[in-house]
């Protein structure tokens, strides 16, 4: 088998704090590895170590076949990372941040230029190309620091959760870009906290907990063992919960669960399901606020997969 | 098991040019590259110039005016002994900015980009303390200015004057490896600023930069002879004023290098270690 990036086996400690227990990671070339979990589950430090950030205590990792410590250097040229909080300079201008990019690649400065143009062009930001970063919005900047991890053409490209913290329009944006990167036979490791996004993106997605695999497979397969997809309904009358709650677990063969006041969720495994339970609420005459059918939730994911929440999630939802 | 990578030349317009052999010089253009950036951002908010641009015009004022008169009986004659000296401690002091400077920079996000760049790690840090040079050409620029207006003349020619501007830029530099090593070492910008103005407290004041060594208490005494800013102060009033430069010059210049060589390796190393 070949593959654009692999790790075995990453073991990373800090302190008394284990991020990661033993970690298998691979893509292959030209495709979206998506790496779900929650926070605190290790993907940032797997990102880090196999972009060279971190050496890992235990377990290999290559790109490319260079070894992430032993040929660092080498890595470093095949790579570009776009962590979770753009890493830009916000007193220099757009275009003065790629340039800088470019040079420190050892591009001619002719070309650095060049080069930094077409990409804010391709990212839509040749406008505001000389104006400081810190003037950008939150979309720009994460334009921006794609656009920088660019610069070098990479092979391979981690994106450390590009979308944390976008609004569905800006996300949407990003969702392209990334598909774009893979059409232009990048290979391209994901990280995210949402199930949607790994489906909409990844070829394979590996999900990961207190730093362990908990499964690895295709986003079909991933949505078979979960449950496919999740019923949400919310009663008209809060009293009737109970009643609209004994409908979903006939229709489901699952207790419904309540990840908030007032609201039931339960995994079903097709549409047909779907059209079961509005057909039952209505008969029971029970009258709904709300009522849809959704991907599980990363929470849904782990509760199926280990039999308990993410733990800080759920408390969350349930607070 | 089999990994296979694409050759540099099957993408289009790759980066991987550079070659082992151009190493020596690729540290040079990066560390050049890197020093443009931190003088453009020193540029664009030049607000943070005004430490080194309000300390010697208050140093000079306080001491010349405050207690020239009482200290040397003349504030012209104050000033002429004075002025070599504060020029010392005005770049020391500047010099303490570049610790907190990258200890808040390094916190950001970019110093992740540099990190997974193919630029040696020493780089970022060599860029930022060649870039800071300007802070030091700043201050001397109005230290100088406000002296030759109240009347400071070198006793020797320009060109010796100038060459003492420069030997103080030369300690400074050095001198900024020990400050980049606390910035470092310690979590907390404020923290970085505290130890390195506990240290340079001691290191400028406790000198002649004020009064002749012989007019102070015997333990003093020993501090000053042992301190080497005592050297660097005496080699820019030799240099300014007149006198014997060889030894001076030549200790300061042996400090730099030391200085140089202990603190720049251990920051390097200081800086691989923190993530």
């Amino acid at each position: 088998m070949t593959f654009a990036f692999q790790a075995e086996g990453l073991v990373k400690r800090f302190g008394a704090t284990t991020a990661l227990a033993g970690v298998d990671l691979a893509a292959r070339p030209g495709t979206v590895l998506g790496v779900l979990g929650p926070n605190g589950a290790g993907k940032t430090t797997a990102v880090r170590i196999l972009a060279t950030l971190l050496r890992p205590d235990a377990g290999r990792a290559v790109v490319g076949g260079l070894d992430v410590v032993r040929d660092a250097d080498a890595v470093r040229r095949r790579i570009g990372l776009t962590g979770q909080y753009a890493s830009i300079d916000e007193d220099l201008t757009g275009a003065e941040n790629l340039v800088l990019i470019g040079r420190l690649l050892d591009l001619r400065t002719a070309d650095a230029r060049a080069r930094a143009a077409e990409l804010l062009a391709r990212f839509d930001l040749a406008e505001a190309a000389g104006r400081p970063a810190r003037t950008y919005s939150g979309g720009m900047r994460r334009r921006l620091d794609l656009a920088a991890s660019l610069v070098g053409r990479p092979d391979v490209i981690y994106l450390d959760e590009p979308t944390t913290g976008l609004d569905p329009a800006k996300r949407d944006d990003v969702w392209s870009m990334v598909r774009g990167l893979v059409g232009d036979g990048s290979t391209v490791l994901l990280t995210t906290q949402y199930l949607e996004e790994a489906d909409a993106l990844a070829d394979e997605i590996t999900v990961i907990d207190h730093g362990r695999v908990i499964a690895h497979d295709t986003p079909d397969d991933l949505k078979r063992i979960v449950g496919g997809q999740t019923v949400v309904v919310r009663p008209a009358d809060p009293a009737r919960l109970a009643e609209a709650g004994a409908i979903l677990a006939e229709v489901s063969g699952h207790q419904a669960e309540s990840p908030s006041r007032g609201v039931l969720t339960v995994p079903v495994p097709g549409d047909k399901a779907f059209t079961e339970v509005v057909r039952r609420l209505d008969a029971a005459g029970v009258a709904v606020v709300e009522l849809s059918l959704r991907l599980p939730s990363l929470d849904e994911v782990f509760f199926t997969l280990t039999g308990h929440g993410t733990g800080k999630s759920s408390e969350e939802a349930r607070a | 098991m089999t990994t296979t990578a694409l050759a540099p030349a099957q993408r289009p317009g790759g980066t991987g040019t550079a070659t082992p052999a151009r190493r020596p010089f690729a540290l040079l253009r990066h560390s050049l590259a890197l020093a443009g950036r931190s003088l453009t951002k020193t540029m664009r908010t030049p607000e943070q110039l005004l430490d080194v641009t309000l300390q010697p015009v208050i140093f000079v004022v306080i001491f010349v005016y405050l207690l020239g008169g009482a200290i040397a009986g003349s504030q012209h004659e104050y000033l002429q002994f004075l002025l070599p000296a504060i020029m010392v401690q005005t770049a020391m002091f500047a010099s303490t900015a570049i610790g907190v400077n990258l200890n808040t920079d390094i916190k950001k996000g970019v110093f992740d980009r540099f990190r997974s760049l193919p630029i040696a790690r020493s780089a970022p840090l060599i860029g930022a303390v060649v870039g800071d040079v300007i802070r030091f050409v700043v201050s001397m620029v109005v230290l100088l200015g406000l002296g030759f207006a109240l009347g400071f003349r070198f006793g020797t020619s320009p060109l010796l004057g100038l060459s003492a501007c420069l030997l103080v830029l030369v300690f400074s530099f050095c001198l900024s490896w020990a400050s980049v090593l606390i910035g470092m070492l310690v979590r907390e910008p404020g923290a970085v600023q505290g130890i390195s103005f506990v240290l340079m407290f001691p290191l400028t004041f406790g000198t002649n930069m004020m009064v002749q060594t012989s007019t102070l208490p015997g333990w003093l005494q020993a501090w000053v002879k042992l301190n080497p800013v005592t050297d660097v102060m005496a080699a820019s009033r030799a240099l300014m004023l007149g006198g014997p430069t060889a030894a001076p010059v030549l200790h300061t210049l042996a400090w730099s290098l030391g200085m140089l060589a202990v603190f720049a390796p251990l920051a390097v190393r200081a800086y691989r270690r923190r993530t």
